[in-house]
């Protein structure tokens, strides 16, 4: 190995150890909590406004008009049974209930980000409550 | 309606005629308690909510609601001398709302005393309800007792004139139940002192029923369930030997007892709403001696809805009757006498069944 090689190969070692002393997976300053909360936030507000809109539907209903507060949405309880259904289903099944019947439109996919401001709105306005999954 | 029987079923299969002459007891006025006195019953519908949608469209579930309670309403026999329509009529405010309510409910049979509610307020004040409906407060006697019809839904001056660009805008920040932007509901000065004028005309051993739209007493602020001099309404109240509040707003059953004030809230027409147990951010005040209604079932467009009626039972008291639509029927009386109304059925812990059961 030339000289010029080893030096080379040495500084990219270095190079390597210093940007795993920096970024450690395990590793995270007040600022970054800050920043992902920012943007947990902003999720949940844009969550709060669709849940407030009567734009999911199809006739104008909210959500909110049957569920002030997200109240009586209980996310602290899915995945459950869900009588009505038969099987066990999740909080976005539900969520895709009430869009395709009191609010006559089209479910959402999974995926959707719009669902995803959903969930966060409804499980925010839940904090704070132990998890009973299956709970009826 | 008694367990067992299916009315919407019953309904469906008979022709109104029959349905008429073969109704479920729930329907029928029955005398109760021994003492004598003029007794007569009155229904209660409230919360209809009707919704445009655009043009001629409404939504459908809510004209429903409406229609089911106005025809069941019509088959009560004897018929009720009246039916008190509690409010919010309208979603919006918008004539159109309106003028689609009056047209579902010029179906019935009896008059109707009508209380505003905030939906049907906040768009123009209250104008086209006092033009095409009726009066905002007003007092009548019935029979011996004296009613009374308060405008609840008030609030502050600046938040009404001043805080919104829009009409509009006003009615749907007033619209949203949940709203931190809202403001809470008064009766306001001038009316109390119309309440004034009008009770020093009544003699205090007088039967004295109190209509509003919102509860006369504190529950839970943020949803409104709520009016915020309730106390000064309770102290011109309190001279009277036997109060009955009767409201809508929380589309609920809901009872309490504040000195010789009875309060009882019935179900929306439209949609049932949670009680304010079920959101655990923040204290409330729901009184503990109501039994609550089930956990309405989302799957049946009508669980947690209905209409009321209320027998007058001369110096026996008051009884309600909450004719829910998916569910048994109630009855919460409150008998002369007796320091607190009780659920016929329920009001035992021991007797409760787990639907009941809200978090």
């Amino acid at each position: 190995m030339s000289r010029f090689a080893l030096n080379g190969a040495v500084a990219m070692i270095c190079a390597l150890l210093l940007t795993a002393v920096s970024a450690r997976a395990d590793e995270f300053t007040k600022d970054d909590l800050k920043k992902w909360d920012t943007a947990f936030q902003s999720v949940m507000k844009e969550g709060e406004k669709l849940f407030h809109s009567g734009t999911l539907g199809k006739n104008s209903v909210s959500c909110d008009m049957c569920h002030p507060h997200a109240s009586n949405t209980h996310p602290e309880t899915y995945p459950k049974f869900q009588k009505q259904i038969g099987k066990v289903v999740g909080l976005r099944d539900m969520i895709n209930w009430c869009i395709q019947n009191p609010q006559e439109g089209t479910p959402l996919l999974a995926d959707d980000p719009r669902m995803f401001a959903l969930e966060a709105y409804i499980h925010w306005e839940r904090r704070g409550v132990k998890l009973e999954p299956g709970k009826h | 309606m008694n367990k067992g029987m299916d009315r919407r079923t019953f309904l469906k299969g008979a022709g109104a005629l029959a349905a008429a002459a073969a109704l479920p007891v729930g329907l029928v006025e029955v005398a109760w308690g021994k003492k004598p006195g003029e007794t007569f019953t009155f229904a209660y519908i409230s919360d209809a909510h009707i919704t445009q949608i655009s043009g001629p469209q409404f939504v459908k579930n809510f004209d429903k609601g409406l229609q089911k309670a106005v025809l069941e309403v019509n088959f009560m026999d004897p018929k009720p001398d009246f039916v008190v329509f509690g409010g919010d009529l309208a979603q919006l405010g918008k004539k159109e709302e309106i003028d689609h309510g009056l047209e579902i409910l010029k179906d019935l049979t009896v008059p109707v005393k009508w209380v505003i509610g905030e939906h049907d307020y906040y768009l123009d004040l209250g104008k086209y309800w006092q033009e095409k409906v009726s009066p905002l407060h007003y007092s009548f006697d019935h029979k011996g007792v004296h009613f009374v019809v308060l405008n609840s839904i008030l609030t502050h001056d600046d938040w009404t004139h001043k805080r919104w660009p829009t009409a509009e805008e006003r009615m749907h920040q007033m619209a949203r139940l949940d709203n931190p932007e809202g403001s809470p509901f008064m009766v306001k000065d001038e009316q109390l002192a119309w309440l004034k004028g009008d009770l020093a005309k009544v003699k205090k051993d007088t039967q004295l029923v109190v209509l509003s739209h919102s509860p006369l007493y504190k529950v839970f602020k943020p949803w409104n369930f709520w009016t915020d001099d309730a106390e000064k309404v309770q102290a011109l109240l309190k001279p009277f030997q036997s109060v009955q509040v009767l409201h809508g707003h929380v589309h609920q059953v809901l009872y309490n007892q504040i000195g010789n004030i009875s309060f009882n809230a019935f179900m929306a027409t439209a949609w049932p709403w949670p009680y304010p147990v079920s959101y655990n951010q923040l204290p409330n005040k729901v009184p503990d001696m109501t039994v609550f209604m089930n956990r309405a079932d989302p799957f049946k467009e009508r669980d947690g809805t209905g209409w009321g009626k209320i027998d007058i039972a001369g110096n026996r008291g008051v009884a309600h009757h909450y004719e829910l639509w998916e569910n048994s029927s109630r009855t919460v009386r409150k008998e002369s006498g007796k320091k607190q109304p009780a659920d016929d059925t329920y009001q035992d812990p021991k007797k409760r069944i787990t639907p009941q059961k809200h978090y």
